[in-house]
């Protein structure tokens, strides 16, 4: 009965950054996978700012600049500041077992109760002042949208089953009609439903990353056909195919600006242990496999994935940077020197925060420095507060984009706010 | 509340279940059963709705044979003292209720992690069953 009573929300830990990111950097530590009879369950639950704010570092100043937003996830920067934000929520895959019951109430006490808008949301701040005193509807009936990317004249939106786009000109504030479809997705139960996007450097091509259908193919192997991989896609025809799999959840895909290379941050697999499986930031390569779901950070054989398949993890590639365990990165993006010197090189990644470890982590917006265009040294927060006292949160954060004018901008699908951090004049 | 006239004698004949508990009672094996069933098939095909079949079957073993233990155990409280072949029917469907909730936590583990435990527990939670419906089914003799 004492197992039962763990299945009840518990009580978090007090904040304490020792407690978070145990294993982070290019060679973490993998323990021995673990499970007691009850997986562990710990969801913070919402609590309000206030008149409180985000922590974020000496010499900057964080504001919410669009509050009431319905579910924000992901963030464009349009040419002229124009800021277009996702909002949208999955339908929820059906409940297979008496589990996916269960857990699907616990997991929802740490969710907003406010239904997705599907539709997009563009704020605009006509005068500079870095006040965005126009917050309107660009467009709405989306399906669940969330990867963002504008290619010369075409604004193309990744809803939980299509690429579609709108024509977009310059300073445009609203869409001219509904969208075209570029290409339908994977979208049969849809367990990891969000689609990320990126266009690559010479708007050839879009990237959308495909989640999993399940945690480790408890939905069958048959449900796993085309899903936890990286789609590309040319951008005119909608002609597609697999540019790297093996990605258990690309939730955020992005372009490195010098190289125009792809990185992305992906979400791995839960249900062993308090610090496995490690989420990701990672280059991604060309054909690459990554694992899912025969292995995890290269080749550590998961057997909970049957049949095995020892060719494919003879295969596997070995990520670039571990993120750390549950930490749920759900937002990459690369800085800029406009974000001042010490968070010139490197890549901003949010993190939506942990439902089943205990202390929770992530619930945060870290950097991981760069130097020589890779990964160089241990994550540093960000932007941090979300977390208070015992067992609440105050907002989750999910998109990171930069805008190029000097600040980053971070979608809370929480408190439903998007923030912006900028280095203070 | 025996009458007067009858001898405290083990000659007495048994009385059967009242047919509600029956009913109730009657549910266990069959489930557990199927779990175990269903279990075997998964192990030899890896086709996952297989546990998902056995996951339900076991839970639904567990909320009736859950009723039917309530049941029991009333019954234990109010003759307390009385047949000694109660507290065997009891406490088997005791052990079988509680090796069926432990398996709904193992078979609660994603895809073939719940193997092979899952199969044993599920094996050992039927024959305990078979024993509880056995012993239940026998009746009891009401003396007090």
């Amino acid at each position: 009965m004492r197992g039962l009573l763990m299945m009840t929300v518990l009580a978090v830990l007090p904040l304490g950054s020792a407690a978070q990111s145990p294993a982070t950097g290019a060679t973490p530590e993998l323990p021995e996978p673990q499970r007691g009879l009850l997986p562990e369950m710990v969801i913070p639950r919402p609590a309000q700012w206030g008149d409180d704010l985000p922590t974020v570092p000496d010499g900057f100043t964080v504001t919410a600049i669009a509050t009431g937003l319905k579910i924000p996830r992901q963030t464009l920067v349009l040419p002229n500041g124009d800021i277009l934000v996702a909002e949208g929520k999955g339908q929820g895959a059906p409940a297979l077992r008496p589990k996916d019951v269960i857990a699907g109430f616990i997991k929802a006490l740490g969710k907003s109760p406010v239904e997705g808008g599907n539709r997009l949301t563009l704020l605009r701040d006509a005068d500079g002042d870095s006040t965005y005193e126009t917050q309107g509807v660009f467009a709405e009936g989306l399906n669940s949208p969330y990867g963002l990317a504008l290619i010369d004249g075409g604004l193309f939106v990744a809803n939980q089953d299509a690429v579609v786009r709108f024509d977009y000109i310059d300073g445009q504030t609203q869409a001219e009609g509904p969208p075209v479809t570029l290409t339908k997705l994977p979208s049969v139960i849809n367990h990891h439903w969000t689609k990320a996007m990126t266009a690559s450097a010479d708007g050839r091509f879009l990237y959308v990353g495909i989640g999993s259908n399940s945690n480790i193919t408890e939905r069958g192997m048959e449900a796993e056909e085309d899903r936890a991989m990286i789609w590309q896609i040319d951008a005119r025809t909608g002609m597609h195919r697999p540019y790297a799999t093996g990605l258990r959840n690309p939730t955020a895909l992005t372009i490195q600006p010098d190289t125009g290379r792809l990185w992305a941050v992906v979400n791995e697999r839960d249900e062993i242990g308090p610090n496995l499986v490690p989420d990701y930031l990672t280059e991604v390569q060309e054909g690459g496999f990554y694992g899912w779901p025969y292995s995890y950070w290269g080749q550590t054989v998961d057997p909970r994935a049957q049949l095995q398949d020892p060719e494919k993890v003879a295969q596997a590639i070995v990520p670039d940077y571990a993120l750390g365990a549950h930490v749920a990165a759900l937002g990459v993006a690369f800085s800029d020197p406009v974000m001042g010197a010490e968070f010139a090189e490197g890549v901003f990644v949010g993190m939506h925060g942990s439902w089943n470890r205990n202390p929770p982590v992530g619930y945060k917006v870290v950097f991981v420095p760069f130097r020589d265009g890779r990964p160089a040294g241990e994550p540093v927060d960000f932007m941090t507060g979300f977390l208070v006292d015992e067992d609440n949160t105050r907002g989750r954060p999910v998109g990171v984009t930069l805008d190029p004018r000097g600040a980053l901008i971070v979608a809370d699908d929480l408190s439903n706010t998007i923030w912006r951090i900028a280095p203070a004049r | 509340m025996a009458s007067l006239s009858a001898p405290r004698s083990s000659v007495a004949p048994p009385r059967p279940l009242h047919p509600l508990h029956a009913i109730l009672l009657a549910f266990l094996f069959p489930l557990f059963l199927g779990t175990l069933a269903s279990d075997l098939a998964y192990a030899r095909t890896f086709q996952i709705q297989w546990a998902n079949f056995a996951q339900w079957l076991n839970a639904g073993g567990l909320l009736l044979g859950g009723l039917a233990l309530l049941w029991s155990l009333a019954g234990l409280i109010r003759h307390r003292g009385g047949d000694r072949r109660r507290l065997v029917h009891a406490l088997l469907l005791l052990a079988a209720w509680g090796f069926g909730l432990v398996n709904a936590l193992v078979h609660a583990k994603d895809a073939w992690a719940m193997m092979p435990e899952g199969l044993w527990l599920s094996a050992i939670a039927a024959v305990l069953a078979l024993l509880a419906s056995w012993t239940g089914y026998l009746g009891f003799r009401e003396w007090a």
